[in-house]
């Protein structure tokens, strides 16, 4: 046993020295470093993920409401569109029987006027044939009365 | 007689000039040169390394050095959190230095026994022993320093009172004592003890093993030259493994209660 001893004993504690200045301490902050840096990478991951959930359930649902809303736009349309075309054919409808109304009682006035005329002359006719029959002149004026009834009775 | 070996047909001579340290001065007070600059060498080289990787760490892409680095240091500190329970910069950075060092250390045993003692005889060196794990005193004085860091911790951590009940009350109850006291006293002596000639143990018989088949004609040698150094490859890992964790369980076992182990 000599100094050799001693001097190993000190070299010892001075590598260990060393290698706790240059290496473990530096590793060790580094690993811890990484560490973290793992921890947060698998965090934002996962948050990412949540958030990529949420806003695809948001999608679904505003999806879902536009077309909620479509279809309440198209029954809306397709209602109006029947109540359009409802209110065509009453309009029509009414149209129609206005102008065939019309028509009637154009055809009355059209009647009547040549019932009157008809009339008129077969009262003419009337006379005529008894001034022919009776031959002597009526006079229109005295007998007028008479030839307004017979005329009615026609 | 620069550089002059000698021959392997006087096989005692040849075998005990290996196993003389080239050593400077006298009785105490010498030191064993080649034991010291090898090692220092070896540790050097070490904190070089340690340096440079240690200095440009990458976080995201680490490579080459670094990673066996990396490698190292969780290996060790997963030891140490598995003995102790929870890490521990001081006997982490130990063990982490034992290992690399002393794997360094006992790696010179598989350079050629004769290379780097004739190259020290080119220089003018009578005797060079190339590994320093070798010669006793290398990890008898790394196992010292456990040693000394084992006390250290016991009677920080349990306090001298403490620590000395456990010498008078260990195995067998106070009424014992004196029984008692001797029997921990060695076996905290052994501590120390065993972990230093384990080592030296089994880096001589390496040692010795390469001198033997150096002893053996040359057209004879490659064959249990080559079983040897693969299986004495195995023993420089393991004794380098086996002194880490010894280190970590002596100073851990120091970190405990009495009741903890």
């Amino acid at each position: 046993m000599n100094l050799t001893l001693f001097g190993q004993l000190a070299s010892f504690a001075l590598f260990s020295y060393l290698v706790y200045r240059f290496l473990w301490d530096p590793i060790t902050d580094m690993l811890e470093e990484r560490r973290k840096r793992v921890a947060d990478g698998l965090a934002a991951a996962e948050r990412g993920q949540r958030e990529r959930e949420l806003a695809e359930k948001h999608a679904r649902e505003v999806l879902h409401g536009a077309k909620e809303q479509a279809n309440e736009i198209i029954a809306n349309a397709q209602r109006r569109a029947d109540e359009i075309v409802e209110g065509a054919k009453d309009d029509a409808r009414i149209e129609g029987e206005r102008i065939i109304s019309a028509a009637r009682s154009e055809i009355e006035q059209q009647m009547n006027l040549a019932r009157e005329g008809l009339r008129r002359e077969v009262v003419a006719l009337a006379i005529e044939g008894a001034e022919h029959v009776l031959k002597r002149k009526i006079d229109a004026k005295t007998n007028n009365e008479v030839l307004e009834k017979l005329a009615a009775q026609l | 007689m620069s550089g002059l070996l000698p021959d392997s047909s006087n096989p005692v001579e040849y075998i005990q000039h290996h196993l003389v340290n080239l050593s400077v001065g006298e009785g105490f007070w010498a030191f064993n040169f080649d034991t010291l600059l090898i090692s220092w060498l070896l540790g050097g080289a070490i904190v070089y390394v340690g340096y440079r990787v240690g200095r440009n760490l990458s976080i995201e892409r680490p490579s080459g050095m670094q990673n066996i680095l990396e490698a190292v240091l969780e290996f060790v500190d997963d030891l140490v959190r598995s003995v102790l329970g929870k890490g521990h910069t001081m006997i982490g950075t130990l063990a982490m230095t034992v290992f690399l060092w002393v794997l360094l250390m006992n790696t010179m045993d598989l350079i050629p026994v004769d290379l780097i003692p004739w190259l020290a005889g080119l220089l003018g060196a009578e005797h060079f022993r190339a590994v320093p794990t070798a010669d006793p005193q290398a990890p008898l004085g790394m196992a010292l320093l456990v040693f000394v860091l084992m006390l250290y911790y016991n009677i920080r951590i349990k306090g001298f009172y403490q620590y000395m009940m456990e010498f008078l009350t260990h195995p067998f109850g106070i009424w014992l004592f004196p029984i008692n006291f001797v029997m921990k006293l060695i076996e905290e002596l052994a501590k120390p003890l065993s972990l230093g000639l384990r080592l030296f143990g089994n880096l001589f018989a390496g040692e010795l093993g390469f001198l033997l088949v150096a002893l053996l004609p040359f057209w004879v040698q490659p064959v249990p030259g080559t079983i040897w150094s693969l299986f004495h490859l195995l023993v420089v890992v393991l004794q380098a493994f086996i002194f880490m964790v010894l280190t970590v369980m002596y100073l851990a076992l120091a970190h405990m209660g009495h009741e903890e182990h």
